[in-house]
């Protein structure tokens, strides 16, 4: 044991930041991967039990019913060809759901996971951030393109114009969130909003958060913003022609961007780690140490959410989409900046120092 | 040689590469994607520079917005390459003489540091707290506000512009009232007709 410790020392040191970096890397993405899985399976039990019936309930493990469904699939899609259309770009048809995979887990690299732990704790975390997100898209037009297919090419077209649409008024919300914060780091804006759930950024930045959630779920193209993929009008939009591992990469990243929305919705405008009993004297110190377990709840609740939504809400028509988008989203975010502004000023609110 | 300068090298030399790759690919497609792929190299070298802040802001506008809408565009423009060579021999000598003034300039600059002007020596490594965001930000809203304000003021005439010149009023349209659609109601649509039951016909 010494002799490993010894070896370990005798590392160059720049090695040894590398190996630690690289295993904090893999202990972050394994247990994300793992999550998505499960969320698959969440998702079609939630929304199972809010259409009255079971959900997936064949698979078992651990003598839970249904919980190997999501393995399941995996190694269904892992034994499956991936069928490369023959007149479509061969690098780019491959390429592009690495690229939409990519963003959606580098992403995980700012995000403070618990108090004084975040694996790339950099100035500008929240840039960081959106150039990421934005850089996602590109996976979607690429499948698109590359798939030489009518309705690939229309699916991808629509979702790159919504992500492009919605994303503008995500990085105004998130304007209203760093002046609030007063920083471009997530810790810092997390330590920024401490004192209870009454200081969080919600309470004070309510329609910059609920624009940057609903912007959220239609970055990520879910139900009701689906029309990417509107499998009444266009079979499946960008990943019409994809199969089997390929398919299941689009599946991961969807599902990983889901994740990373709700996450960040929790740091922005929730407190991250914070806890939600803290400043009240009477609750007892446990429950008021902020940790890992209070941002995994808010994250929890977030992606409820998400399916919660898409077992309630009809798919919004396109042209409603971008409306909602342009003329909506982004005046109320504009507005709420000035808004914000009058409050600084004036030193109303969490700026009351 | 340290660790900076082997990333130095190498990015830069993806980036000429990959710069190459922007006029020479045939697909106008495929060239935009070189343009991407040589955003994200530079957007590496200015990391390099600890100029982080102009770094991620070079992904976030040009990789994340500008070329979207671009690739949008060249998807789906119905590309003539014939056409498009066709003025190539008459243009080539403009575009060399072009390229051999922007290489002499270049030239020269690296020249002028082989003389030992110290201006354009290695960069200093900035202290550890140093932030570039702010830095840019303290620059950019107090010494130079008004040029700042006025940039902005001239980029927003430019995009009511872009709109006024590409927005069409042609008779026959039938644009969609969205605040009527909204506000429509169940009773404005549906009729409900109170009936007698009617026997069977026999």
């Amino acid at each position: 044991m010494s002799g490993l410790i010894d070896f370990w020392m005798g590392l160059p040191e720049q090695l040894r930041y590398l190996v630690v970096t690289l295993l904090q890397i893999v202990a972050i993405l394994l247990p994300l991967i793992i999550c998505v899985a499960l969320l698959t399976l969440v998702e079609r039990k939630v929304i199972g039990y809010m259409q009255a019936r079971v959900g997936p309930n064949r698979v078992n493990l651990f003598g839970i019913k249904g919980l190997g469904q999501p393995f399941a699939d995996v190694v269904k899609l892992l034994i499956k060809e991936v069928v490369v259309p023959a007149r479509s770009n061969q690098f780019l048809f491959v390429v592009a759901p690495i690229l939409a995979l990519v963003p959606a887990f580098a992403t995980w690299a700012v995000i403070p996971l618990w108090p004084g732990f975040t694996l790339a704790d950099v100035d500008a975390g929240l840039l960081y951030v959106l150039a990421l997100t934005s850089a996602g898209v590109y996976g979607i037009i690429l499948a698109g393109w590359a798939t030489n297919s009518k309705y690939a090419f229309l699916g991808a077209m629509r979702s790159a114009a919504q992500i492009v649409a919605y994303e503008i008024a995500m990085g105004f919300a998130l304007v209203g969130v760093l002046m609030a914060g007063g920083s471009l780091n997530l810790g810092d804006i997390i330590e920024s909003q401490r004192g209870g759930p009454g200081s969080w950024l919600w309470l004070w930045l309510f329609p910059l958060f609920i624009v940057y959630f609903i912007s959220g779920v239609a970055e990520t193209n879910r139900a009701p913003f689906d029309v990417a993929e509107g499998e009444s009008e266009i079979v499946a939009g960008f990943h019409v022609e994809y199969s089997g591992m390929a398919f299941a990469l689009f599946f991961l990243a969807e599902y990983a961007n889901m994740i990373l929305v709700a996450a960040l919705t929790s740091v922005f405008f929730f407190g991250g780690w914070l806890s939600p009993f803290e400043g009240y004297p009477f609750m007892p110190a446990i429950l008021q140490a902020p940790g890992f377990h209070w941002f995994a709840l808010k994250l929890s609740f977030f992606l409820f959410c998400f399916l919660w939504f898409r077992a309630t809400f009809p798919r919004y028509r396109y042209d409603q989409i971008m409306r909602l988008g342009w003329k909506v989203f982004i005046p109320i975010t504009i507005v709420w900046i000035v808004v914000e502004g009058v409050m600084v000023y004036f030193k109303v609110g969490p700026w009351a120092v | 040689m340290t660790i900076v300068n082997i990333l130095f090298y190498l990015f830069s030399a993806v980036l000429i590469g990959s710069a190459i790759g922007v006029i020479t690919a045939r697909n106008p497609v495929h060239a935009a994607l070189w343009l991407v792929f040589s955003f994200f190299n530079s957007a590496v070298l200015w990391m390099l520079l600890e100029a982080e802040f102009l770094a991620i802001v070079l992904v976030l506008v040009y990789v994340g917005a500008v070329m979207v809408l671009f690739l949008f565009v060249v998807m789906m423009l119905d590309v003539n390459l014939v056409q498009m060579r066709q003025g190539f021999t008459k243009y080539a000598p403009i575009g060399l003489v072009v390229a051999a003034i922007v290489i002499a300039e270049i030239g020269s600059v690296v020249w002028v540091k082989k003389l030992g002007y110290d201006s354009f020596g290695d960069v200093a490594p900035l202290p550890a707290e140093y932030s570039n965001t702010k830095a840019l930000g303290q620059l950019l809203y107090t010494d130079y506000i008004y040029p700042f304000e006025l940039a902005a003021v001239i980029l927003l005439v430019a995009i009511v512009a872009a709109i006024i010149l590409t927005m069409r009023k042609r008779a026959g349209l039938k644009p969609q009232d969205i605040a009527a659609q909204v506000a429509v109601r169940a009773k404005d649509r549906v009729r409900i007709v109170k009936m007698e039951a009617e026997g069977k016909e026999s």
